[in-house]
């Protein structure tokens, strides 16, 4: 059980959240948070945005009903969150490019802040934003509004790429990857329907060319080149 | 004191909560959050003779006060469960029940063979890691098998029959309630042998994405669970054991301590938890420290005191 600490709006539905109360976590990790009884029944997926001391930091972008209740959090409500599960970002070295797509911007922060010399790549729908933040713990900082980011970036830079963000983005790296040849390790962070996010109830599942894997737990980050993205 | 435990099929549980299949994984996952020896029982996820993939596609969506799920039995097959689950069960001190799936007739005999087998073998080394075998008879997402036995009671009275010859385990028939005669097909699992009978599976439901104008499932329909199905399911347990006289094991939308009662009061020997699983991942031991609480409450010393009573 957590206690919000604040939780306010960076953007047209964008919320950052702080929640007093964690289990630690590293990047790429995400919590199930739930902050109502029994409906909805689902708890959601939330990416580590940030740790600080005692505290975990939660972006979020509002597209239904329980990101909609999330915004209604006030100081000193209580939320429930289980976590951290899932396997997170893997140790990269070398040059590193981490790339982002709309609220899939999330997890790279606490990611750069581990990462100090990487390149971000932002890519936004609408409009930018915490491009400060950003902008601190970024090698350099590249952003885009309306077009697609993966254009900008060339992969035979770097050495490895992790990215998060909207299925069709991921599906443009894993293109990318093989039109390139790049030697580069990249890894895409899925964001699939969980119900137990613990590994026990196979709705998450993930089809990879060596069978099934359980987003929640195998994933939810995956090396592009193992994934099949369906359309 | 209060008396939790229960009897179904000669098999004793320590209390009536069994975590339902599907919903609970072997158990190992939740088993890592609390200590699950403390349940009635654990239902294993649904398992077919060769492993199974499961269906592709949206898997899950949420509707009001219950979820879809397609998951279409996604699981590693029985050869791969004896031989690299079993021994967690092993560990385990509380009712284990292993659910068979199938795509025919077939499927299911040399599944129940199998298991048997492995059961036979392990008895002779003085180990018991499977107490009871849950026939699924009513899977809504697989359109092989599953529903199809589900739905037709001479159908499903062959399969009943040819798993009851294959073995001697206690065995508990997982009836749907898309059944076209529930009662009958319960009649039915009685008269071939079945020791028990659990009910209900999910209920066969849909979701169209009205802009991509498609169902959002690549299977069309899927299966209704949660506390959408409750009084469904409650109704359907209380209309069953009006008829036979094997025990229950009542399942359909279970989230508290009081759901739990009303099956038992409609006449249920055990329940099972599923879809609650998901909303608290604790729910196993709060349900029981909840039922403990409401029978101190209602100074009710055994479940034998309200069974049926409705
Ligand atoms: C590992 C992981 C990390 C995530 N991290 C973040 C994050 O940091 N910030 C953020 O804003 N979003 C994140 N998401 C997406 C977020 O979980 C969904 O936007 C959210 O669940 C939508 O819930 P809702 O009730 O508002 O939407 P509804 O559409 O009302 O939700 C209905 C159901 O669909 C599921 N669902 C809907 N959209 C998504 C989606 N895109 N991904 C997964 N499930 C979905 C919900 O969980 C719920 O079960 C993450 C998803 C995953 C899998
Ligand atoms: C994700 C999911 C997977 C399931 N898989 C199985 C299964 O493999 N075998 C089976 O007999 N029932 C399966 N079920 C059905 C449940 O065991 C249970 O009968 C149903 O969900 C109703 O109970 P509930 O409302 O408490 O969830 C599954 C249910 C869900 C939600
Ligand atoms: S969400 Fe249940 S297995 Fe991944």
């Amino acid at each position: 059980m957590g206690k919000v600490i604040s939780n306010t709006q960076v953007s047209d539905q964008v919320y950052l959240m702080s929640v007093e109360g964690h289990a630690g976590g590293r990047t790429g990790q995400f919590y199930m948070l739930r902050a109502w009884g029994d409906y909805p029944i689902l708890s959601r997926p939330i990416s580590i945005f940030n740790i600080s001391g005692d505290s975990i930091d939660f972006l979020y972008q509002v597209v239904g009903e329980g990101t909609e209740l999330f915004a209604r959090l006030r100081p000193g409500d209580p939320i429930s969150l289980e976590g951290p599960f899932g396997n997170g970002f893997p140790d990269v070295y070398g040059r590193v490019a981490l790339v982002g797509g709309g609220i899939g911007i999330a997890p790279l922060y606490y990611c750069a802040q581990q990462l100090p010399n990487a390149d971000i790549y932002l890519g936004f729908s609408k409009e930018a934003y915490l491009l400060e933040p950003f902008n601190q713990v970024a090698g350099k900082l590249m952003t885009n509004v309306g077009g697609f980011i993966i254009d900008d970036i060339d992969f035979n830079q770097y050495d490895a790429i992790l990215a998060c963000g909207p299925h069709g983005m991921m599906k443009a790296i894993q293109r990318k990857q093989q039109q390139s040849q790049c030697t580069a390790e990249v890894y895409i962070s899925l964001e699939n329907r969980m119900a137990c996010g613990i590994g026990a109830c196979l709705v998450c599942s993930v089809s990879c060319h060596d069978g099934r894997k359980k987003a929640c737990t195998d994933g939810p980050v995956f090396a592009a080149e193992e994934v099949l993205l369906h359309d | 004191m209060i008396d939790l435990t229960c009897h179904v099929a000669g098999v004793p549980f320590k209390n009536p909560i069994v975590m339902a299949s599907g919903t609970f994984g072997f158990g190992r996952e939740y088993g890592q959050r609390y200590d699950i020896s403390s349940l009635g029982g654990i239902s294993g996820k649904g398992l077919t003779l060769n492993p199974k993939a499961g269906n592709e596609g949206l898997r899950v969506y949420e509707t009001p006060s219950g979820m879809l799920n397609s998951v279409g039995l996604e699981n590693p097959g029985i050869p791969y469960f004896l031989e690299h689950e079993c021994a967690y069960w092993e560990t385990l001190d509380t009712v284990r029940i292993a659910n068979l799936g199938g795509n025919c007739l077939d499927d299911y005999v040399q599944g129940a063979l199998l298991i048997q087998a492995d059961h036979d073998k392990r008895v002779a080394l003085g180990q018991v890691v499977i107490d009871m075998i849950e026939l699924n008879i009513s899977c809504p997402n697989v359109k092989e098998g599953g529903i199809a036995y589900g739905v037709k009671t001479v159908a499903a009275q062959e399969v009943v029959r040819l798993v009851r010859q294959a073995t001697s385990l206690p065995l508990t028939i997982k009836l749907s309630p898309n059944a076209e005669d529930l009662v009958g097909m319960a009649f039915m699992c009685e008269d071939e042998g079945a020791d028990a009978i659990s009910l209900i599976n999910t209920i066969s439901g849909m979701k169209i994405d009205v802009h991509r104008r498609s169902s959002v499932f690549r299977n069309l329909y899927a299966g209704l669970s949660g506390p959408a199905i409750k009084p469904i399911a409650l109704r359907m347990v209380h209309q069953v054991a009006q008829h036979v006289k094997i025990p229950i094991m009542g399942l359909g939308g279970i989230v508290s301590a009081t759901d739990i009662i009303e099956f038992i009061m409609a006449g249920a020997s055990v329940v099972q938890v599923g879809t609650y699983n998901f909303m608290n991942l604790n729910g196993g031991q709060d349900l029981l420290e909840g039922l403990e609480q409401f029978m101190l409450d209602e100074k009710i010393q055994s479940l034998d005191e309200i069974r049926g009573i409705v």
